[in-house]
């Protein structure tokens, strides 16, 4: 991913600024104390200092180290294994592609190839705005709404490549954009703190977007007598189609 | 085709039966769906009953193993003076697998409710969800439910006058497929790289933290209230007498509707597609597995295949998470491959030789012989290859990468010899995409409204 540097080994790595490092530890106590023993806490605590800098740095994997009574080692090991934990700054939105097979061939490799075009930037980069930046990612356990991309970890099914590029557009403009799934966006390093573990703040979010979309509705509906489009009965919209408010 | 019995009569909804009221995700919503009833009737049983219980209602696994869950539970050793968890394993990547994730979407106190059932059951005050991290939307309702849950008692102290004690710790993942391998999981909820662990020691007597661990997944432990709360003969009314009850099947790919579909244990792929509208029009089933990448693909020979545990097993695969990819006949099978390939060699956690080395030169082969640069041979060293991985590696991630390569090669041999002699890949990607057969539109602006 990055180019070896060869030469010196890196000196250690600074710390956070004192009232930083004391509103991190503030937070680090909270998420050690639901567990039994605190090492359990360095998933969290790497999503925690991701929240704070936008990727993992060698000053937040100091700050884990010195919170769990850990060697940085330690800590990098962990850090470098979990493919969310990321070594260069994310965009403000962080765009995942799914191009595992089943997306990949229902036109998830096409949305990425122009997505990437369009933006100018390759896999794992981000724009020079710092705005947005782009992964191809694995299988996000929602194919019944292929193709799928997701943005700081939000849910936009059924997508096509001139839906997404659309989507990108929004987001460098700066305008509101909600998922077919989830809630309004919000930046990356919030949602890493949804991914620490502190719930999401905003009034009403946890409510937005139903239950899911006519896909998850799919089995219950045709259970209760309804009739599914293109199938025998009525003929009305595909889910393909249709809005995912529930 | 036959005519199909009406779908009414196919399909069971339970765990889908209140999505589709006003919000779902609530503990208002959800006790008016009888939520807690379970529970209610398992504090009032001894938790050795509960046990039994769920054992003989013959309720399997749904994470893909299919072992019993209340044998699972038995196993844990009583009075042993340690403390005993519960880890649900809700972290679902298994490509094509898409259930445990809507089901908490829409409605995630079935999960903690089946949490509490089977904490007092196996006598354990401290449980924890493993949540895969890409899913914050689902995150996001999950911690909202056990707050509410704490709120009204139901998590907490002296749970609804019982005395017993439960917390419920939400935990996110960080992206690993291999954290979805049980003991995988838990060292990865300990803090540490996601690697399987050498079995024996079971997680029943050394799991978390050296203590007696029951894993499950989302969907069994979902399972669990309505049993409490309607008996194990209704349970065991519906399924086969094997694989006993009802499951969510989700239909994906190319098909007319894709989606959860709840039905008893024993439907077959050829009644969910004349029930929700078949294949997408004007094409024909190719392949599909019938329950993720891992397990051994089918074709349109194995339509009427009973979608059980031993009725798939007998066909030659397996049922794991009945995440039913189709494929239809304008998608390259080498392709679907490959890219499986490339995920298993992604996910592999480095720690045994053949699954580290096997699946990178896996990828190496299939990738020349997709692009037409196949040598002869490259067929047999991709099957040898294969049979270096399958059953010798460390922890099931091996044999599932194994699993397309060996069932491809057995049904579509003759592809993999097109691409070889042709030096080229005989299919057009376009015309897989889901917009592939739809009216050429010129105006963006048109686009947009469609997709919109």
């Amino acid at each position: 991913m990055s180019s070896t540097e060869l030469g010196l080994p890196a000196l250690p790595a600074k710390p956070y600024p004192p009232e930083v490092a004391s509103r991190l530890a503030a937070d680090a106590r909270e998420l050690i104390s639901r567990y039994p023993q605190s090492r359990s806490a360095l998933l969290p605590l790497l999503h925690l200092v991701q929240a704070e800098d936008g990727c993992v740095t060698p000053t937040g994997i100091r700050f884990c180290a010195e919170q769990l009574d850990l060697t940085t080692a330690e800590v990098t090991a962990v850090a470098t294994f979990y493919t969310m934990y990321r070594r260069r700054p994310a965009g403000e939105y962080h765009v995942g592609v799914c191009t595992n097979t089943l997306c990949a061939v229902l036109g998830g490799d096409q949305i990425f190839e122009e997505l990437s075009e369009h933006l100018g930037i390759a896999n794992n980069r981000t724009t020079e705005d710092g705005s947005v930046s782009i992964e191809r990612i694995e299988c996000n356990a929602a194919c019944d709404y292929a193709p799928v991309v997701m943005v700081n970890w939000e849910f936009f099914d059924n997508q096509t490549p001139q839906s997404a590029k659309q989507l990108v557009d929004q987001l460098r403009a700066g305008q509101e954009v909600s998922p077919t799934r989830g809630a309004k966006l919000c930046s990356f390093k919030e949602t890493s703190r949804i991914l620490a573990g502190f719930a999401d703040g905003r009034p009403g979010a946890n409510d937005e977007s139903g239950a899911g979309g006519a896909p998850s509705l799919a089995g219950l509906r045709l259970a209760k007598g309804e009739a599914l489009p293109g199938a025998p009965g009525t003929k009305v919209v595909s889910p393909r189609h249709e809005g995912t408010e529930a | 085709m036959t005519s199909a019995e009406p779908a009414e009569k196919l399909l069971s909804p339970v765990l889908s039966a209140s999505w589709d009221d006003h919000r779902p995700w609530t503990l208002e919503t959800y006790r008016r769906h009888g939520g807690y009833d379970g529970l209610t009737a398992a504090l009032a049983m001894a938790p050795d009953d509960v046990i039994a219980l769920v054992k003989d209602a013959g309720l399997r696994g749904r994470g893909g193993a299919g072992f019993p869950t209340g044998m699972k539970w038995q196993f844990i050793p009583q009075n042993d003076g340690k403390p005993h968890y519960l880890v649900v394993n809700a972290d679902e990547s298994e490509p094509g697998t898409c259930k445990d994730i809507p089901l908490l979407f829409a409605n995630p106190h079935s999960l903690i409710e089946g949490m509490v059932i089977a904490s007092y059951a196996i006598r354990c005050e401290h449980a924890f969800v493993y949540l895969r991290g890409e899913v914050v939307p689902v995150l996001r309702r999950l911690q909202a439910a056990v707050a509410e849950a704490y709120e009204a008692g139901y998590l907490g102290k002296d749970i609804q006058g019982s005395g017993i004690n439960l917390d419920i710790t939400v935990h996110a993942g960080a992206g690993a497929y291999i954290c979805g391998e049980e003991t995988a999981l838990l060292d990865s909820l300990e803090g540490r790289r996601g690697q399987p662990r050498l079995r024996p020691p079971f997680p029943a007597i050394a799991g978390l933290y050296a203590c007696p661990t029951v894993v499950n997944n989302v969907e069994s432990i979902a399972s669990v209230p309505p049993i409490l709360a309607r008996g194990k003969d209704w349970f065991k009314s519906l399924g086969t007498e094997k694989s006993p009850g009802f499951t969510l099947y989700s239909l994906s790919g190319h098909v007319t509707n894709p989606g959860q579909y709840e039905a008893p244990l024993g439907i077959t792929l050829r009644q969910l597609l004349e029930i929700s509208g078949g294949v997408r029009a004007g094409h024909r089933l190719k392949f599909w597995t019938p329950g993720g990448s891992s397990t051994p693909m089918f074709t349109d020979e194995h339509l009427d295949v009973p979608l059980d545990y031993e009725g798939v097993g007998a066909a030659g695969s397996m049922l794991g998470t009945k995440a039913l990819q189709v494929f239809d006949e304008t998608t390259c099978v080498v392709r679907a491959v490959t890219r499986w390939t490339e995920f298993y060699a992604h996910e592999s956690c480095g720690k045994c030789t053949p699954c580290r080395e096997g699946t990178y030169w896996l990828v190496q082969l299939l990738k020349r012989i997709e692009s037409g640069q196949g040598e002869p041979g490259d067929l047999e060293k991709l099957l040898d290859i294969a049979d270096n991985i399958n059953g010798k590696s460390f922890c099931a991630l091996g044999d599932g990468a194994a699993s397309p390569i060996v069932s491809s090669l057995q049904h579509f041999r003759a592809e993999y010899e097109q691409h070889l002699n042709e030096h080229r890949c005989p299919f057009d990607p376009a015309a897989s995409t889901v917009w592939a057969d739809r009216a050429p539109v010129h105006e963006s602006a048109t686009e947009r409204e469609v997709h919109a």
